[in-house]
C-alpha cells in the first residue's frame, strides 16, 4: 500500500535539493576538518610530486631546474607508451566483461528468502580480501602444478597453460581474476539498482505481457542507469590504477606482458628512485585518470537525458 | 514479480565458481607443504594445522595481523568523525564554492595511490609518523575520507530538512541535535560508511607497505615473507591468506542486511 | 468484456496462518462501475491482484464467463491495471507506451497504430503522443497507463488500485469525470478501489465494502448510507459515522438503560444488542415522553450549515446532526428520538433487526 513514488526520483534531484539549501557561510567550519586532512594527504604530496617533477635531484643539496623535460621524456618514452597503451586494453576488457557480467548476476541472484543474504554474503566477499591475497589466490589457482584452475585448463580441457612463461597466459589469468574480484561490486550495485524498482512496474509488465527480455530492456536497464555510471566509473578508475594484483601473480612479467601503468611507475619510482621522471609520470599518469573519467561521466549522463 | 526458472540455478552456479579458488587456497592451507608440491590432489592426503600454528606463535606474523586490524579500525573511525560533519554541510548549506569543493574532493579518489609513493614516504618520515598506526590511518583517509564524504551526503539528502527546523525551533542547538536527533536517524548510512572505509583501508597494501617498516607493519607486506632462497612456503601464504579474510567475512555478515541498500551509496 | 467470478477465493501470504482475504464467493457484473472501499491493509489490493491474475489464490476458483482463468497468468487475462502511481516506461514516447502490451503479442503495425490512435482519441492523448512519457504530469500519465489497458482488444475489466494518490486534488475531479466518460463510452467492467469514500460513492454504480478480508456489504451507495448492513459500513461512511449504543433486548422492546427506544423488529432473542443510528437521524427535543431518552449536552460543533450536537447517554458518547443555531448549551439536559426505520440493531456487528416504533406512541 505504501509504494514510493518514484516520479520524485525522476525529478532533477540535485536542483530541488540546491533550492531548499540555506546559504551559510560559516558552514565551511563544518568541512574544514575535511579539508584539512585532504591537504595533508593530498595536497602536500601532491605538491612534492609537481616539485619533482621539474627538478633534476642528484641528491637533497644538489638539484637543477630542468622545467618540463622530464614530461617531455616520460611521454616520448616507448616503454611508458606502451604501458599506457596496455593499460587501456586492460581497462577496456575490463568494463566489457564486468559490466554485462555483473548485471547479469544482479538479475538472477535470489530477491526474498533465505537465500538473500547467503547471496550478498557470498557476492560480497572477494571484495574484502587484501588486495595482495587476491593475488595469492590466482597464484596459487592457476599454477598449473599446484592449482586447480591452471591443473584443469591443461588436464581437463586439454590446452597448453603456464601463465609464469607465456605472454598470452599471463593476461589472460590476470583479467580473470580481476573479473573474479570485481564483478561482484558491479553486482551489488546492479542488485541495488533492481532493488528499488517498485513492484508495480514488473506486475504492469507481466499484464502487457512483456517477455522476460523485454522487461529486462524497458524496466529494469533504463532503471540502472545511475547504478551503472557510478560501477563504469569505479572499474574504470580502479582498474587503471591497478598495480598489487598482477604484481603479486605476475611481476609484470613474462617479460613485459602485464606491465601496467602502475607496476612501471613503482619501478621508477621506488625501485629506481629516478624522483624527476617519477613526478612527471605520475602527474600524466593522474591527468589521464581524470580526462578519461570526465569523458565517460558527462557521456554517460547526457545520454538519454 | 515473476522470476527466470532457471535463475537460481545459474546463480548457484556462479556463487560455487567465486569461492572455488578461495576454497582451493584453504585446501592448501591445511597441506604439509611436500604434499602441496608433491602429485597434484583435489582432496589433502593429510591434514595438517602446522601452517596456522606456525602463524600464531611467530610474534612477526600475528602482530602484523594486529596492525593491520588496528589501523584499519582506526582509519574508519576517523573517517567517518571528519566526513559526518563536511557531509551534512554539503547536504544543507550552500557556501562559497561547495559544489568545486566537492567535486575536487571526488577527484582525490581518481589519485593512482603510486603517484603517492615517493611524497608520502618522505613527508611521513620528516613529521615522525613513519611505521605508525596513526600513519598509516591517516594515509589511507586518502582515498576513504572523499568516499565517507559522498556516501554520508546521499543518505543525509535523502532526510528531509523541515526534521532540522523543527528542531532548531524546539530550542536544539546544532551540535545537540546532530547528535541527539540526526545521527540516530543516519544509522544505518554511519554502518554503510564505517563498512566501505573498513574494506578499503583492509584491502590496501601498495601505501600502507611504503610508509612502514616493523611497528606498523601490515599483514599483506608480511605475506611477502614467504618467498625465500628455498622457494614459496605455499602452505603458511595459504594460510596466511585464508586469516586476512576472516576479518572481513565477520564484518559482512554483521551488514548483511544492509549491503545491498549500502552498495546503492544512499543514490538509487 | 466478461463476468467476473470468484468462487470460494481465499488468500493467505504465510501458508494460512493468517488470510488476508477470508473465502468469498462474488461476481462482478459485466459493464458496471465498482468501487472497492475499505480501509488500508483490509485486502483490497490483493483482491484485485487476485483478479488480474499478479496473485493465484490459495483457495477458490475465478471464472470469466465460462473460461475458468484461475491459473492463467496476467497476459492471458486481458485485464487493465493502473496502480497506485503512474507506471510507465519512462524512456518511451507516449505512443510507444500504448503500443508495448500489443507489439509484445506481435500484432502487425498497421493494426498497431490503429488501435494506438483510437485510444488516444478517446483519451484525448493526441497531441502528446510523440512526447516522452515522464515528461507529463502525474494526472496525464495515469491516462496513460490506463490507455495502455485500453488498447488490447475486448479488455475483460478496468482495474484501477487508488489511482488518484499522486494526481493533486485539483485534478483529481477532473479525472474521475474523465474516468466516468470512459466508462460510458467503452462499457467496460470497472473496480475502483479506494479508501476514500467520496471518491468511491460518487464514481460507482457499485460500492463494495471489504473489512478485514471479508465483503462486509455491496450495494448503490444510497442503501450504503440508509441502511448499513455492518457496523463497520456504519462508521466507515458517512461523516461523521454512525453511532452506537449499548443496549438490550428484553419482552420485545429495545432499552437503553432502563428506557424503551423502540419495539424490536421480528422476533429477536432477548439479550445485549448494539443499536446504530446516524446522527442524520437522531432527533432531539426539549419534551420528556417515551420513546424519548434522555441525553446531557456535552458539546457542540457549528459547522456552518448545520450544527453537530455532541451529547452522552447512559454514558456513552453520541452526535446528532441538527440545524444550524439551534439554542443549546453545553451541560442542559435533552431528549433524543430515532428517525422511524433508521436506527437498527446489531450483534457481532452484523445487522439484526430494526427499531420499530412504540405501538401506541406518537409517530
Amino acid at each position: 500500500m505504501t509504494a514510493t513514488l518514484p516520479s520524485r526520483r525522476t525529478e532533477p534531484a540535485a536542483e530541488d535539493r540546491a533550492q531548499g539549501k540555506r546559504r551559510a557561510n560559516r558552514a565551511w567550519f563544518l568541512v574544514l576538518p575535511v579539508v584539512v586532512s585532504v591537504a595533508f594527504t593530498a595536497v602536500i604530496p601532491l605538491m612534492t610530486v609537481v616539485n619533482y617533477s621539474v627538478q633534476d635531484i642528484f641528491s637533497p643539496d644538489d638539484r637543477l631546474f630542468v622545467g618540463l623535460e622530464w614530461f617531455r621524456s616520460v611521454a616520448r618514452d616507448p616503454e611508458v607508451r606502451a604501458a599506457f597503451v596496455r593499460t587501456l586494453l586492460f581497462s577496456a576488457q575490463v568494463l566489457l566483461l564486468e559490466i554485462p557480467l555483473g548485471v547479469a548476476v544482479a538479475v538472477v541472484m535470489p530477491r526474498r528468502g533465505l537465500g538473500v543474504p547467503a547471496a550478498l554474503v557470498l557476492v560480497a566477499l572477494p571484495l574484502l580480501i587484501p588486495w595482495n591475497v587476491v593475488g595469492t589466490i590466482w597464484q596459487i589457482f592457476a599454477r598449473p602444478d599446484i592449482g586447480l584452475g591452471g591443473w584443469a585448463v591443461n588436464n581437463v580441457l586439454g590446452l597448453d597453460y603456464n601463465y609464469t612463461l607465456d605472454a598470452g597466459d599471463a593476461w589472460i589469468t590476470v583479467l580473470v581474476m580481476d573479473v573474479w574480484h570485481w564483478t561482484p561490486l558491479v553486482a551489488l550495485l546492479a542488485y541495488a539498482g533492481l532493488r528499488s524498482i517498485p513492484d508495480p512496474y514488473f506486475q504492469a509488465a507481466q499484464i502487457d505481457g512483456a517477455s522476460a527480455w523485454a522487461t529486462f530492456r524497458h524496466i529494469q536497464l533504463p532503471r540502472l542507469r545511475g547504478v551503472l555510471t557510478i560501477a563504469i566509473l569505479l572499474r574504470f578508475m580502479d582498474s587503471f590504477m591497478i598495480y598489487t594484483e598482477p604484481f603479486v601473480v605476475t611481476g609484470g612479467g613474462p617479460g613485459n606482458a602485464t606491465s601496467f601503468l602502475s607496476v612501471l611507475l613503482s619501478k621508477i619510482a621506488v625501485g629506481q628512485f629516478d624522483l624527476g621522471p617519477a613526478g612527471a609520470f605520475s602527474l600524466l599518469y593522474f591527468l589521464a585518470v581524470q580526462i578519461v573519467c570526465y569523458v565517460f561521466f558527462t557521456v554517460l549522463t547526457r545520454t538519454g537525458r | 514479480m515473476r522470476r527466470l526458472p532457471w535463475a537460481r540455478t545459474v546463480f548457484w552456479l556462479y556463487g560455487i565458481t567465486l569461492m572455488l579458488p578461495l576454497l582451493w587456497m584453504f585446501g592448501m592451507s591445511i597441506r604439509p607443504n611436500q604434499d602441496i608440491l608433491g602429485s597434484f590432489r583435489l582432496i589433502p592426503e593429510r591434514v595438517t594445522f602446522d601452517n596456522y600454528v606456525t602463524f600464531f606463535t611467530d610474534p612477526v606474523w600475528y602482530s602484523s595481523y594486529l596492525n593491520s586490524i588496528v589501523y584499519t579500525s582506526m582509519n574508519a573511525v576517523m573517517s567517518l568523525v571528519i566526513a559526518l560533519p563536511a557531509a551534512y554541510a554539503f547536504s544543507r548549506f550552500r557556501f562559497a564554492g561547495d559544489k568545486h569543493l566537492f567535486f575536487w574532493l571526488l577527484t582525490n579518489r581518481m589519485a593512482p595511490p603510486a603517484v603517492f609513493l615517493l611524497p608520502f614516504f618522505q613527508i611521513y618520515q620528516a613529521v615522525g609518523l613513519f611505521d605508525t598506526h596513526l600513519g598509516v590511518a591517516i594515509a589511507h583517509m586518502l582515498f576513504n575520507v572523499p568516499l565517507a564524504v559522498w556516501i554520508l551526503e546521499g543518505f543525509m539528502s535523502g532526510i528531509p530538512r523541515e526534521i532540522d527546523e523543527t528542531a532548531a525551533i524546539d530550542g536544539y542547538s546544532l551540535p545537540r541535535f546532530f547528535v541527539r536527533i540526526f545521527l540516530p536517524m543516519i544509522r544505518s548510512a554511519i554502518g554503510v560508511t564505517l563498512f566501505f572505509c573498513f574494506m578499503f583501508s583492509w584491502v590496501e597494501l601498495l601505501i600502507a607497505r611504503t610508509i612502514t617498516s616493523v611497528n606498523a607493519k601490515p599483514i599483506a607486506a608480511t605475506m611477502t615473507r614467504t618467498v625465500s632462497a628455498a622457494g614459496v612456503d605455499w602452505g603458511l601464504l595459504a594460510a596466511a591468506g585464508v586469516l586476512t579474510i576472516v576479518p572481513g567475512a565477520i564484518v559482512i555478515w554483521f551488514v548483511r542486511n544492509y549491503i545491498a541498500k549500502g552498495f546503492s551509496l544512499g543514490r538509487v | 468484456m466478461a463476468e467476473i467470478r470468484l468462487e470460494g477465493v481465499a488468500h493467505s501470504y504465510d501458508g494460512g496462518g493468517t488470510w488476508a482475504l477470508k473465502p468469498m464467493t462474488w461476481t462482478w457484473r459485466t459493464g458496471r462501475a465498482y468501487a472497492l472501499l475499505g480501509p488500508s491493509g483490509c485486502g483490497k489490493t490483493t483482491l484485485l491482484n487476485i483478479v488480474s491474475g499478479l496473485l493465484t489464490p490459495t483457495r477458490g476458483r475465478i471464472w470469466f464467463d465460462d473460461r475458468e482463468v484461475t491459473g492463467v497468468p496476467p497476459a492471458g487475462r486481458n485485464i487493465a491495471q493502473v496502480f497506485q502511481f503512474p507506471v510507465l516506461y519512462d524512456q518511451m514516447s507516449v505512443y510507444d507506451n500504448l503500443a508495448f502490451p500489443l507489439r509484445n503479442r506481435g500484432y502487425p503495425k498497421q493494426e498497431v497504430d490503429r488501435r494506438v490512435r483510437r485510444v488516444s482519441g478517446l483519451l484525448g492523448l493526441d497531441e502528446h503522443l510523440r512526447r516522452r512519457s515522464r515528461r507529463l504530469d502525474a494526472g496525464r500519465q495515469q491516462i496513460v497507463a490506463l490507455g495502455r489497458g485500453l488498447v488490447r482488444p475486448e479488455v475483460a475489466a478496468v482495474l484501477l488500485d487508488e489511482p488518484l494518490t499522486v494526481v493533486d486534488p485539483a485534478m483529481k475531479w477532473t479525472l474521475r469525470s474523465k474516468l466516468k466518460e470512459i466508462h460510458r463510452d467503452t462499457g467496460h467492467t470497472l473496480v475502483y478501489v479506494t479508501h476514500d469514500q467520496t471518491e468511491a460513492l460518487t464514481f460507482a454504480d457499485e460500492v463494495v465494502v471489504l473489512n478485514d478480508g471479508e465483503i462486509v456489504q455491496a450495494g448503490e451507495p444510497g442503501e450504503l448510507f440508509l441502511s448499513p448492513a455492518h457496523e463497520f459500513v456504519g462508521h466507515f461512511i458517512g461523516s461523521p459515522g454512525m453511532n452506537v449504543l449499548d443496549g438490550s433486548v428484553a419482552g420485545g422492546l429495545v432499552l437503553v438503560g432502563d428506557a424503551a427506544v423502540g419495539r424490536a423488529s421480528g422476533d429477536l432473542p432477548p439479550g445485549p444488542v448494539r443499536i446504530g443510528v446516524r446522527p442524520e437521524f437522531v432527533r432531539l427535543t426539549s419534551e420528556e415522553a417515551p420513546p424519548g431518552i434522555a441525553a446531557r449536552v456535552t458539546g457542540i460543533d457549528r459547522m456552518g450549515a448545520y450544527d453537530l450536537v455532541h451529547a452522552q447517554v447512559n454514558g456513552h458518547p453520541l452526535v446528532a446532526r441538527t440545524d444550524a443555531a439551534a439554542v443549546r448549551e453545553p451541560g442542559s439536559v435533552t431528549f433524543l428520538r430515532f428517525a422511524e426505520g433508521r436506527a437498527f440493531l446489531f450483534r457481532d456487528a452484523v445487522r439484526c433487526g430494526v427499531v420499530e416504533p412504540l405501538a401506541g406512541s406518537a409517530p
